[in-house]
C-alpha cells in the first residue's frame, strides 16, 4: 500500500508519466468493454473475427452505420481497432509473461549455479541472439503456420534470451554478497534461497526492461501482421488492419485522402498504445532505479 | 588478457555460435514435410518432377544426423535451394537482391549514427531547454511509431497528395528500361553509383528520389534510439571529474564538449551498433516491402508469403552468419580502443 503510495506520487510529479497512465488506463477500458463498446454480430461464433458488410474490395469512408468507415474487403474499421485492442493486451501480456518465466528460470539456474550449466545456458541464448529478431520471428511463424498463437511462439523465442542473460548478470551480482553465504550455511536449500533472497534482490531491472519492452513486443506482433504472416485474414488485429489498408494510400482523382480513415485510424491506435508503455515504462525505471532518475 | 589471446578467444567463440544457428535453422526446416524440404536441394525446378528420387537421394526419410549432414554439406557448397518466387537458386537471389539493400544502407546507416549522436548532443548540452525537451518529444514519438505505418503515412503524402513527387520502387519506367539496355554496365548494381560510372546522371537522380522515403522510414527509429542513448551517456559523462577539470582550466564550452565528454559518451553508442546491424536488417524488410523496392528485404517478405521455404530460412541463416561476423568485428574493434574490455577477461 505504502509502495503504491509513492508510485502515484511520482507518476503525479511527472507530466509525461500522467500521458502514459492516462493512455494505458484508457486502452484497458476499451479492451474490458469492447462487447459493449463494439457488440458481436448475432450469429457469430468467434468475436476476434471483424464482421463484413459485403465483399467489395473499395473502402468506404466513415458513416452512420460504420463510424470508422470499412477497409479492402468492407471489414467495419470500428469493430477492428476495439477488438484489436484485446488482441494488443493479449500479445503484450502473454509474451511477457512467459518470457519472464522462462527467462527468470533459466537465468537464475545459469546465474546461480554457474560452471557447465552457466556456459551452455549462455551458449544457447548466443544462438537465439544470433539472428536480427524480426527474421527469426518471421521464420518461425511460417513455420509454425498463421494464428495468433504462432505470432506469439515466434515472439517469445526471440525475446527470452535477453531476460534470461540480464537476470543471470543481476544473480551474479547479487551471489556473492554475505546474507547469501549466511543463508547457506545455516543449512537453506538452494530453492529456497534462489526464491527468498536471491530473486527479490535481484529482480528490479527486469521488471523495468519488461515493462520497457511490451510496447516493443505489441510493435513486432503487428509488423508480423502487417508483412501479412501473422494472423488469420479477418481477425481483429490492429497490424492486419494497416495491411488492408496499404493498396488504398493513393486516393482518387477527386480527393488524394479518400481513403485516409483506412491507414491512418488503425495506425494512431498502435501508435498510442505503444507510445503509453514506453512513457509508462520510462517513469516505472526512474520510480524503481533512482540511480538513473532525472538525469 | 593481451589483445592476441583475447582475438583467438573470441573466434573460437563464434564456432559453437555458428555451428548453433545452422542447428537452429535445420531444426526449423525440420518442422516441414519431405516433400516441401526436396526444394533445398533443388537447383532447377524440373528436377521436381521426380521428387520421389530426390526424396530418396538426399535421404530426407533418414534419420536426422544423416540429414544435418547432407544438408550442412549442401550449404557449404553454396546451395541453398531453389527460390519458386523468383525462379532461381536461392544464393543467386541473394547476391542479386544485395546491392538494392546495400544502397539504402549506405544512405541510412550515417543519418542514424551521426544524426543520433548530433541530437544527443545538443540535447544533453542544453539541458532540460528548449531544444532537450524538443528533441526528446521527438525521440518519444520516433521511438513509438510503428515504422509500417510510418512509411504508409508518408506514402500518402508525397506520392499520393503530391502527385508522384516521391514515388515507390527503385527507378521510374525510363531510367529502368536504359539501365537494363545493353549500353550501360552494371558494375556494383547499386543503381546510384552505377549512374556515375557511366556517366548517367539521370540514372543517379532518379535512384536517389526514389530512395529518400525508404531512408527516411528506415532511419526515423534508430536516430530515436541512438539520441536517447547518447543523451543519457552524455549527461553521465559531463558528470565526471574530467569535465571539471576541463572547465576548471578556462576550455570554452564547446570544446569540452565536443572534445571531452562526447568522445568518452560515444563508448555505449559503439556498443551498440551490433544491435544497429539486426534493427536495419529488421527495418529493411519492412521498408522495403511498404515502398515495393526490390531489395534483400522485399525478396524476404514475397518469399515468407508465398511459404517458398529455402528462401526464407536461407536468408534466416545469411542474416543471422553475417549478424554473428558483425558482432565479432565490432567485439575486436573494441577490445583494440578500449584496453579495459580485454583486461576485464570476461566476453
Amino acid at each position: 500500500m505504502k509502495g503504491l503510495k509513492f508510485f502515484f506520487y511520482h507518476i503525479r510529479r511527472n507530466p509525461l508519466s500522467i500521458i502514459g497512465l492516462v493512455l494505458i488506463v484508457t486502452f484497458a477500458i476499451i479492451a474490458i468493454f469492447a462487447p459493449l463498446i463494439a457488440p458481436t454480430p448475432e450469429g457469430q461464433f468467434d468475436s476476434y473475427m471483424i464482421p463484413r458488410d459485403g465483399y467489395a474490395s473499395t473502402p468506404e469512408p466513415p458513416s452512420a452505420e460504420h463510424i470508422f468507415g470499412t477497409t479492402q474487403g468492407q471489414y467495419d474499421i470500428f469493430y477492428g481497432v476495439i477488438w484489436g485492442t484485446r488482441t494488443a493486451f493479449q500479445v503484450g501480456f502473454i509474451v511477457m509473461g512467459a518470457v519472464l518465466v522462462i527467462g527468470i528460470l533459466l537465468g537464475s539456474i545459469a546465474g546461480y549455479f554457474g560452471g557447465i550449466i552457466d556456459e551452455i545456458i549462455m551458449r544457447i541464448t548466443d544462438i537465439f541472439l544470433a539472428f536480427p529478431p524480426l527474421i527469426l520471428a518471421m521464420a518461425v511463424t511460417i513455420a509454425l503456420g498463421p494464428s495468433i498463437q504462432s505470432v506469439m511462439a515466434a515472439i517469445i523465442i526471440v525475446t527470452w534470451p535477453s531476460y534470461a542473460r540480464v537476470i543471470r548478470g543481476d544473480i551474479l551480482a547479487v551471489r556473492e554478497e554475505d546474507y547469501i553465504e549466511a543463508s547457506r550455511s545455516v543449512g537453506s536449500s538452494h530453492l529456497r534461497v534462489i526464491l527468498r533472497h536471491v530473486l527479490p534482490n535481484s529482480i528490479y531491472p527486469v521488471f523495468i526492461m519488461a515493462s520497457l519492452d511490451i510496447g516493443a513486443v505489441v510493435l513486432t506482433a503487428a509488423a508480423l501482421s502487417f508483412l501479412g504472416l501473422g494472423v488469420p485474414e479477418g481477425y481483429a488485429d490492429w497490424g492486419q488492419m494497416i495491411n488492408f489498408a496499404r493498396n488504398w494510400i493513393i486516393g482518387t482523382s477527386e480527393n488524394t485522402f479518400a481513403y485516409w480513415h483506412a491507414v491512418t485510424i488503425p495506425g494512431l491506435f498502435i501508435f498510442f498504445f505503444v507510445m503509453g508503455w514506453n512513457l509508462l515504462g520510462d517513469s516505472l525505471r526512474d520510480i524503481l532505479d533512482p540511480r538513473l532518475a532525472r538525469r | 588478457m593481451d589483445f592476441r589471446s583475447y582475438v583467438i578467444r573470441r573466434l573460437l567463440l563464434v564456432v559453437p555460435v555458428l555451428f548453433g544457428v545452422s542447428v537452429l535453422i535445420f531444426g526449423l526446416i525440420q518442422l516441414f514435410p519431405p516433400y516441401q524440404r526436396a526444394m533445398l536441394y533443388v537447383t532447377d525446378p524440373r528436377q521436381m518432377a521426380n521428387i520421389d528420387e530426390i526424396i530418396e537421394l538426399y535421404g530426407l526419410n533418414a534419420t536426422i544426423w544423416e540429414q544435418y549432414i547432407t544438408w550442412i554439406n549442401q550449404v557449404f557448397h553454396g546451395n541453398l535451394g531453389w527460390s519458386t518466387v523468383v525462379g532461381m537458386p536461392v544464393t543467386d537471389a541473394i547476391l542479386t537482391y544485395l546491392p538494392a539493400t546495400l544502397e539504402l544502407a549506405i544512405f541510412a546507416t550515417p543519418i542514424i549514427i551521426i544524426g543520433g549522436i548530433w541530437l544527443g548532443t545538443k540535447a544533453a548540452a542544453n539541458k532540460d531547454k528548449f531544444i532537450d525537451h524538443a528533441t526528446r518529444t521527438g525521440a518519444i514519438i520516433g521511438w513509438s511509431l510503428p515504422t509500417f505505418w510510418f512509411g504508409l503515412v508518408l506514402m500518402m503524402v508525397f506520392y499520393g497528395y503530391f502527385s508522384g513527387f516521391l514515388p515507390p520502387e527503385r527507378l521510374s519506367t525510363e531510367m529502368s528500361v536504359l539501365v537494363h539496355s545493353a549500353s550501360f554496365t552494371r558494375y556494383t548494381g547499386v543503381n546510384f553509383l552505377d549512374g556515375i560510372l557511366n556517366w548517367e546522371w539521370g540514372v543517379t537522380f532518379d535512384s536517389l528520389r526514389h530512395m529518400i522515403l525508404p531512408v527516411v522510414t528506415l532511419s526515423v527509429v534508430n536516430v530515436a534510439f541512438i539520441m536517447r542513448l547518447m543523451r543519457s551517456s552524455m549527461l553521465e559523462s559531463m558528470g565526471k571529474g574530467y569535465i571539471l577539470t576541463a572547465r576548471a582550466k578556462g576550455l570554452p564550452e564547446n570544446m569540452v564538449i565536443n572534445k571531452h565528454a562526447r568522445r568518452n559518451a560515444m563508448i555505449p553508442v559503439l556498443t551498440v551498433s551490433g544491435y544497429l546491424f539486426a534493427a536495419i536488417v529488421n527495418g529493411v524488410v519492412i521498408t522495403e516491402s511498404i515502398f515495393n523496392y526490390k531489395g534483400l528485404g522485399w525478396w524476404a517478405w514475397r518469399t515468407a508469403l508465398m511459404l517458398d521455404i529455402p528462401s526464407i530460412l536461407g536468408f534466416a541463416l545469411f542474416s543471422g552468419v553475417l549478424f554473428v561476423l558483425t558482432n565479432l568485428v565490432v567485439d575486436l574493434l573494441y577490445a583494440r580502443f578500449d584496453p579495459r574490455v580485454r583486461l576485464g577477461g570476461t566476453i
